[in-house]
């Protein structure tokens, strides 16, 4: 059963990807900030994590760029969420190495899609 | 006096000081000083001379303390 | 002791020794060490107006005339205080210039006019005259009563032959002494230095001699100034003297009195000759400003003393010679000698400088243009006129103190010492006009100046002098009493029926009142020639330019000829040192004819020397339009720069103005951007679980019933977060607009704090905050919207617990009574707040900006609109909201401040 990690500092929102993760069948962890994220990319080894760029310590930009430079993290599909809807940081994500961006509010559907998908592509 | 006052300062000061020098010196200022001292004699000649003083003491100080150039404006 | 021989040989002593201070002065001078190049050496060389008058008369008028004798020395202290705006410009156009004596300078401001100078010298002649004259009694009179005494002085002048007359000769030798260190030299821009390092010592000598009197009358007479008041305070006789009602005229004589002294201060010809032509430095001017009225004070200090010691020990005696009597009256020998001896310095030094005033007066305005007038001289002298020059000086010297004698020994009697030197005071005031007039109105002209010096003059001579000859017998007396020819109206001292005035008051109304009627009527509505309209211009600005120009000559001539012109009247050394070497037949260029009309003038007036330089230099003479033009446009250049700089700096601020603006308004628009970034930000994260939930509970219809509801409950409670937020933003917009609608009322802050604590207690708890409470003001009446301020003290408390310290977090609410403000503090025991953050927390988007800084503390939770939102209610309310370092928990502390509410009536 593949694994999901999401990254994110809002309680529902957490609670709402998670249940729509495991209803999904995907295996899911949480963590609420930068720094315990990449613990649990270390610890859990996800296949997957769904990343939100407005963290309380580190932004989800400088997650995503520390991951991408562990031997773990470097290929491993990223999807970035964010409630900013400015261009300028889905070229930023995209830039730094994010499989895809997804703009809040989503339409749960194909978040879910998106996440079958890449985990698919990465397979 | 600070270093820093203008030259201008100083006239205007001297100027007030004149015209000061002046109301101290003449009539009605004058008529109410004169009146009996103590001794049975008129103040008037004590209070001349203390005023007198006083103008003198205010011109030395404004024209003293100040730095030289101030002159030339 | 008292002994003819011994009396002499101190006075002539006392000459000699003037002599040798005066010749020591020019020898330093001439090597280039001056001695007076000080300015307490010029201040006391001011004294010089202390004269026999003051030493010995001053004690007289105080017997009769009370405190007036004090104005005689009050206007000149207020003529030095005008220094700065009076004499500060006569010094400065004197030395531009080179004019040598008041003459020389009223004749120069009018045009140099020929005329004008002969007017004022020959006014300064007969005005001065008794002044002189009343020299020379004192020195007789102090002489007689040294020898005589205790006998009474035996007066029997016109009785007596010239020869046998002490003042006669008195005259003589000091003629003699006077031309011998008054004409040594002849140009005058040389000035004399010896004379003026003689006249500062004659000032000390009499100052000493007249403060030794006083104090031996004090101490020594007395016993001390207490026992003497004593004593003139219990004789029914002295006790008015002092008082106003002694004065001749009353608060309208005194007045006169001061405006008389003040002006004849500046007129008089030896005074503008120390203050002026022998100044050898402006900056003198300062100190002297104060130290010479210093002296002044010094010196009538001890003049009541002694009047009234006069007047209780002495009754009868002349009080003019008090000074002398009263320590003879004790027997001493010594100090009667050097009373005389200070008597004499002050007499002879108001002489000296008199004379050598009057005779460059005489041979510069009078003698000197009447002699190149003929043309006589010019074919029958072609040699050198320098002898010529000086012999006139010395013939002048003699003539003045001869008409001195004369006027002494024909009427000097008749007045007493000071009201003779009132009357030269009167005919001196009237340069006044035309002196300080011409000094500031540039419109002021030759002929009203004539024309307003013979008026002034005519009635000085018939309100003061004629009836001084009446008092001496020269003229029937009824001429004062009755008036001429028995006309009522025209009496002397009552002119037109202006009756019940004082005679100088009245002299001086009539007599200045006439000469500035004349001056300014005659200007306004006559023409000014080229020439004076120049030289009005030049002493008008002369404070405002550096270099003053003294005239430019457009007109041709060669050096040769200006040489020749220079050698004959003032000698071959002169000449070569004013044109120094140069091809003799060259022309001379302009620069060098002023000069030698400057050195011409020096010595023989300005009139005189525009006369000599028009009658080499052909051609055109002056282009007064020239000058004229050249100081207007100088002027007008100076105030065109002075605006263009204005008018720059003016740019230069509005410049800055500009970017400032511009640099908030970037700001704001940045603001504004970051704004509606956040706002979208903070609507989007509740929308977020709202849809999320939403599409879950529409698309999962088999869910079971626990999940259904809990995911429903998110749903509720983000929408409630949703709107509450869109309640702040408007909450924003309107107080940012001045739109937000406040119901204020009288409500108790204590009882509002209560109710705000029960709202977040539940919450405050979850988050393991303790809460701790301390109200002192209960109740705490404040005027204010109780819904809005419920909701500044929750987000007060919300905000705390969330700055709160992390492992044990406390938040301490406190409630006091601060002046008549009530102040609501909430702390926390956080970190707390920098002093350069505390400002800040109250913009909207902190949290944005602290987030894009990369901090690294957890993001407290809210939209950061809360802060602002509450100081902006609070300052609506009339109050103020800031933070400070909390006091008791150690964080931050905001604190709000509620002023009290108005007693409910």
């Amino acid at each position: 059963m593949p694994k999901v990690l999401v990254v994110d500092d809002e309680p529902n929102i957490v609670l709402s990807l998670e249940f729509l993760m495991q209803q999904a069948g995907f295996e899911v962890t949480t963590a609420e900030d930068g720094e315990s994220a990449l613990a649990r990319v270390a610890e859990a080894g996800p296949d997957l994590i769904l990343l939100d760029i407005s963290l309380p310590d580190l932004s989800g930009f400088e997650v995503l760029e520390r991951l991408r430079q562990t031997p773990r993290g470097a290929t491993l599909p990223i999807i970035m969420l964010t409630a900013h809807g400015r261009e300028v940081e889905r070229e930023k994500g995209l830039a730094l190495g994010a499989d895809d961006y997804i703009t809040k509010p989503f339409s749960t559907q194909a978040l879910v899609e998106k996440v079958k998908a890449l985990l698919d592509e990465a397979r | 006096m600070p270093r820093t006052t203008k030259p201008s300062r100083r006239r205007e000061r001297l100027l007030a000081l004149l015209l000061l020098a002046l109301v101290l010196f003449s009539p009605p200022l004058v008529m109410i000083a004169d009146r009996p001292l103590g001794g049975g004699l008129s103040a008037l000649p004590l209070y001349l001379l203390l005023a007198w003083a006083l103008v003198i003491g205010l011109a030395a100080w404004l024209l003293e303390g100040g730095p030289r150039e101030e002159d030339q404006g | 002791m008292r002994s003819e021989a011994v009396i002499l040989a101190a006075a002539f002593g006392y000459l000699a020794l003037l002599f040798l201070i005066a010749a020591w002065g020019d020898r330093r001078a001439s090597q280039g060490r001056s001695v007076i190049g000080s300015p307490t050496v010029y201040a006391l060389s001011i004294a010089v107006y202390c004269t026999a008058w003051t030493f010995y008369g001053s004690v007289g008028r105080a017997t009769t005339q009370g405190a007036s004798f004090l104005l005689i020395y009050l206007g000149p202290t207020l003529a030095m205080l005008s220094a700065p705006f009076i004499l500060r410009k006569m010094v400065r156009i004197a030395a531009a210039q080179r004019l040598t004596s008041i003459a020389d300078f009223i004749s120069a401001r009018y045009g140099k006019s020929g005329a004008l100078g002969a007017l004022v010298a020959l006014i300064a002649l007969i005005g001065i005259t008794p002044y002189i004259a009343l020299q020379l009694k004192a020195i007789t009179l102090s002489h007689a009563v040294l020898v005589s005494y205790p006998a009474a002085v035996d007066w029997r002048l016109a009785e007596e032959p010239f020869w046998a007359d002490k003042s006669f000769w008195v005259a003589l030798v000091l003629a003699v002494f006077i031309i011998l260190f008054g004409t040594r030299h002849l140009d005058a821009s040389e000035r004399h230095e010896g004379m003026v390092a003689a006249i500062a010592f004659e000032s000390l000598v009499k100052l000493v001699a007249f403060l030794a009197v006083g104090l031996f009358t004090l101490f020594v007479l007395f016993r001390g100034p207490a026992d003497l008041f004593a004593q003139a305070g219990a004789s029914p006789a002295l006790r008015g003297a002092f008082d106003l009602a002694a004065v001749e005229g009353g608060a309208l004589g005194w007045s006169g009195l001061l405006l008389l002294a003040f002006l004849a201060f500046l007129t008089l010809p030896r005074q503008f000759q120390v203050l002026v032509v022998e100044n050898v430095d402006e900056r003198h001017l300062r100190r002297a400003s104060w130290l010479f009225p210093l002296y002044l004070l010094a010196i009538n200090l001890l003049v009541i003393p002694i009047a009234l010691a006069g007047m209780l020990l002495l009754e009868g005696s002349d009080p003019d010679s008090f000074v002398l009597t009263l320590p003879l009256s004790a027997g001493l020998e010594g100090l009667p000698l050097l009373v005389f001896i200070g008597g004499l310095s002050a007499a002879t030094g108001m002489v000296i400088v008199e004379t050598i005033a009057l005779s460059t007066m005489l041979s510069n305005q009078l003698v000197m243009p009447w002699l190149l007038r003929a043309s006589r001289l010019h074919a029958a002298h072609r040699g050198e006129l320098r002898g010529w020059l000086l012999g006139i000086r010395r013939v002048a010297i003699l003539l003045i103190l001869l008409l001195g004698y004369l006027y002494h020994a024909l009427l000097g009697d008749a007045y007493s010492l000071v009201t003779i030197g009132l009357v030269s005071f009167a005919a001196a005031a009237q340069f006044a006009p035309a002196l300080l007039l011409g000094l500031y109105w540039r419109g002021a002209n030759r002929t009203g100046a004539i024309v307003g010096l013979l008026l002034g003059f005519a009635v000085w001579v018939y309100t003061l002098l004629l009836p001084g000859f009446a008092q001496s017998g020269w003229l029937p007396l009824s001429f004062v009493e009755a008036g001429p020819w028995g006309l009522d109206w025209l009496r002397p001292y009552a002119l037109f029926g202006l009756e019940g005035w004082d005679r100088y008051s009245h002299a001086l109304f009539w007599s200045l009142g006439l000469n500035l009627a004349a001056l300014v009527g005659l200007s306004l509505f006559t023409p000014q020639s080229r020439l004076e309209q120049t030289q009005a211009a030049l002493f008008t600005e002369a404070l405002h330019r550096d270099a003053m120009p003294a005239g430019v000559w457009q007109g041709e001539t060669s050096r040769g000829e200006l040489r020749r012109l220079l050698s004959r009247y003032l000698g071959a050394k002169v000449a070569t040192r004013v044109l120094e070497s140069g091809d003799d037949t060259q022309p001379a260029p302009p620069v060098l004819i002023a000069r030698t009309e400057r050195a011409l003038a020096g010595a023989l007036g300005s009139a005189s020397a525009r006369v000599l330089i028009n009658s080499v230099v052909r051609g055109e003479a002056l282009d007064l339009e020239a000058v004229l033009s050249i100081l207007d446009t100088t002027s007008q250049t100076l105030e065109v720069n002075r605006r263009l700089e204005q008018k720059s700096q003016e740019l230069a601020r509005i410049g800055q103005e500009l970017r400032a603006a511009n640099e908030r308004l970037r700001e704001l628009d940045r603001l504004k951007d970051e704004f509606v970034a956040m706002v979208s930000h903070e609507l989007r994260t509740p929308l977020t679980s709202i849809r999320a939930f939403a599409e879950i509970l529409r698309d999962g219809q088999d869910l079971p019933e626990a999940k259904r509801e809990q995911f429903l409950e998110v749903v509720v409670h983000e929408s409630q977060r949703l709107s509450r937020l869109i309640e702040e933003i408007l909450d924003l917009a309107r107080l940012e607009s001045g739109r937000l609608t406040l119901t204020p009322r009288r409500l108790d802050l204590a009882m509002l704090a209560r109710h705000g604590l029960a709202a977040v207690e539940r919450l405050q708890a979850e988050r393991g905050v303790s809460l701790e409470v301390a109200i002192e003001a209960d109740p705490a009446w404040v005027v204010g919207d109780p819904d809005r301020l419920e909701q500044v003290i929750i987000n007060l408390l919300d905000n705390a617990g969330k700055f709160a310290d992390d492992e044990h977090p406390r938040v301490r609410l406190s409630l006091c009574r601060h002046k008549d403000h009530y102040r609501l503090a909430v702390e926390d025991n956080g970190p707390g707040i920098a002093e350069d953050e505390r400002e800040r927390v109250f913009e909207k988007f902190h949290q944005i900006q602290r987030q894009q800084h990369g901090e690294r503390r957890p993001r407290p939770k809210g939209s950061g609109l809360g802060l602002p939102i509450s100081r902006g209610i609070v300052a609506h309310l009339g109050g103020r909201l800031w933070v400070e370092s909390a006091p008791t928990l150690g964080g931050a502390s905001l604190v709000m401040e509620l002023p009290e509410a108005p007693n409910e009536s």
